[in-house]
């Protein structure tokens, strides 16, 4: 690229937008602010949300009648821009609030020792700078680890199944994986229950079994996605050297789809690390610091939400703020650890 | 002279004994989702059978859910179909609210923006995808429902006449129409992601064709995308209607349960299969958490019953363009 003049024919998308078309959206941004402006003072819609409605609407008037200078297909082109793009912007209204409160109102509740002390002591009600979460934080890691120590082999399998092996049954296990990732995580929750609980107790194994059900699919499809990216030749050249079938996965596929793999695996984990509803029946809750992982119930970080919401006090829900905010925070870091890993999972 | 041709040889392939154990633990690896999903319904419905033995078919058609009292001598009587009419509703009310985001969502993102700005909105829409749901049920009952409920008012205010509309008592907290909203939002990510797949298929050369015709954009999205994309459109929107009918704590902190068929989703009251679940179990005597696990089986094989459908749906459409 440096010194050659490059000339190759692109294709033109014509879609894409063209400048000239700034010209005369800003006149249309400016006259349907006004108007809206006149619209929210005058009538009943009020706050930032009416506005906002106001906004989009008299925008798609004006954007019509704009339009129509031209012709009317024009004028309805510009109108349905409109509403495409409102339809996306508008989703993101309430997903921006939920980021807003979570952190918001866990800051409050969020301390040095928060993450350090346990609520063995300490109860729902106590003041902010009492008690904390290490407890679920703990409890969490090891319901995770123990999920992922059964899901993620067995998800990789599956997608070794499906890529490497082909066999007959690879339309059969590709549509079980599908229904399994449509099973309502309180169904897999009410399967460990009378699987492992019952006449056993709540423990962590429990809830890590019915984790581990909600976890296979997604592991599943992203490394069988994932699998497939890694290119035919590789293959054929092991074959050609007279690998095995098992040398040329363990050796060859295995190790090229190394970082789409962890990829993979941490997308699973950040799947089900904010279940609640199977750790109702399975893991339960415990106020104190455990790692105990057979036998007891054990904390984790959306049963500790859970709990300080049913409790309902301003204090108990501003912990259950603070929880979300930590859940959220280690969701993130799962997700941008599965995005760094590079694995380009295309979707 | 006599030419004496080399005999044929014989190539045997037979696979290395590695090679067999491999092949054969990697498929019994495979077919664990089959066995899982068997086991589930297995134990579900052998654990269940009593309670359909003893209430038959009422506990579909019925709506009481009464533990029963040994003191009144109250006989106990369990039925989910307020609970399954309701959670119907929700997920209805969710996916009719979803649809225009979806579609918006779906083409904006591959139509109307470039590929790098595509990028980075597809990631954020992933992380909102892996938001946990007891978050959007905090969220939901906390900072939601209070502007919910004045929207759910002034609806009534000024529909009130349509029956669906209606409410017996002013009270529209907790209502189906808020549940509704917050399913909406979660299934959001995952039926745009589905019809923006099956839209970005759409041939390139109809829409070029499109463009040569004269159609403006949008001309050319509605004479081609759009009937193109209808199926996985569809087949979008009943994989979210299958997490919606499967949702627990989201609905379950958002919606007041009531055991009685309503249609009034903006009143204080509705059902859902999952949280009753989640909401009776920890007090829930034995035979009322046979019921429970009964319900349990309903709720599996109704939302089995619209996966297959979606997947069926979205597989036809692939199939049928490749």
């Amino acid at each position: 690229m440096n010194n050659t003049v490059t000339s190759e024919v692109q294709p033109r998308r014509p879609w894409v937008n063209r400048r000239t078309s700034l010209k005369e959206t800003l006149p249309t941004v400016a006259i349907s602010g006004v108007l809206s402006f006149g619209v929210v003072s005058y009538t009943g819609l009020a706050g930032p949300l009416g506005s906002y409605l106001a906004f989009v609407l008299i925008f798609l008037v004006v954007s019509f009648l704009m339009g129509l200078r031209h012709d009317k297909v024009k004028a309805t082109d510009k109108a349905m821009t409109t509403l495409v793009f409102a339809g996306f912007f508008t989703a993101f209204i309430p997903w921006i609030s939920i980021l807003f409160t979570v952190f918001k109102r866990g800051a409050s509740a969020i301390y040095w020792g928060y993450f350090t002390t346990d609520m063995s002591v300490t109860s729902a009600d106590d003041e902010l700078n009492l008690g904390g979460l290490s407890h679920a934080i703990v409890g969490s890691g090891i319901i995770l680890l123990l999920a992922s120590a059964i899901a993620i082999p067995f998800g990789i399998i599956t997608a070794i199944y499906i890529t490497e092996i082909k066999g007959k049954l690879s339309g059969l296990v590709r549509v079980m994986v599908q229904s399994m990732s449509g099973v309502p995580s309180i169904v897999a929750g009410l399967f460990v229950y009378t699987l492992l609980v019952i006449g056993r107790g709540f423990s962590a194994v429990s809830g890590a079994v019915a984790l581990s059900i909600l976890m296979l699919p997604t592991v599943a499809r992203t490394a069988e996605e994932v699998l497939r990216l890694v290119p035919e030749d590789l293959r054929t050249s092991a074959y050609a050297l007279g690998a095995t079938q098992t040398a040329t996965t363990f050796r060859i596929v295995l190790p090229a789809a190394r970082a789409g793999l962890i990829t993979a695996s941490m997308l699973g984990m950040a799947r089900v690390a904010g279940e609640t509803a199977p750790l109702i029946m399975t893991a339960f809750y415990s106020a104190n610091f455990s790692t105990d992982f057979s036998g007891h119930p054990l904390a984790s970080l959306p049963m500790y939400i859970y709990q300080n919401f049913t409790t309902g006090t301003d204090l108990a829900l501003t912990r259950a703020w603070g929880g979300a905010a930590v859940l959220l925070g280690l969701i993130f870091i799962l997700f941008t650890f599965a995005r760094l890993a590079g694995g380009r999972a295309k979707r | 002279m006599q030419v004496s041709l080399p005999e044929r040889r014989v190539i045997t392939a037979s696979r290395r004994n590695s090679d067999k154990i491999f092949l054969t633990s990697v498929t019994a690896g495979a077919l664990s989702a089959f066995v899982i999903l068997s086991l589930i319904a297995g134990f579900l419905f052998f654990r269940s059978t009593e309670v359909f033995q003893t209430f038959g078919l009422k506990f579909i058609t019925s709506s009481k859910w009464d533990a029963g009292s040994v003191e009144d001598g109250r006989a106990a009587q369990f039925g989910v179909a307020a609970m399954l009419v309701g959670s119907i509703i929700v997920a209805t009310l969710a996916m009719v609210l979803a649809l225009p985001f979806v579609m918006g969502t779906a083409l904006f993102l591959e139509y109307y923006v470039n590929r790098r700005i595509r990028f980075l909105l597809v990631s954020i829409l992933d992380l909102m995808a892996a938001i946990p749901s007891i978050i959007y049920g905090l969220w939901g009952y906390l900072v939601l429902m209070p502007y919910a409920s004045d929207w759910a008012a002034s609806i009534n205010k000024y529909l009130g006449w349509i029956p669906i509309f209606k409410v017996d008592r002013a009270n529209f907290d907790a209502s189906p129409f808020i549940a509704s909203l917050v399913l909406c939002l979660m299934i959001l990510p995952i039926a745009s992601s589905v019809a923006r797949e099956v839209y970005s298929r759409a041939p390139q050369d109809q829409i070029t064709a499109a463009y040569a015709l004269g159609a403006s954009r949008w001309g050319a999205l509605r004479a081609v995308v759009l009937p193109f994309g209808l199926s996985g459109l569809v087949g979008g929107m009943l994989l979210g209607l299958g997490r919606a009918l499967g949702e627990t704590i989201a609905v379950l902190l958002t919606l007041n349960l009531v055991f009685e068929i309503k249609f009034q989703v903006l009143a204080s009251a509705g059902g859902n299969v999952a949280s009753l679940i989640a909401s009776r179990f920890g007090e829930a005597g034995a035979l009322e958490l046979k019921a429970l696990m009964a319900a349990g089986l309903v709720l599996f094989v109704l939302t089995l019953i619209v996966n297959f459908g979606a997947s069926f749906v979205v597989t036809r459409s692939s199939r049928g363009n490749s």
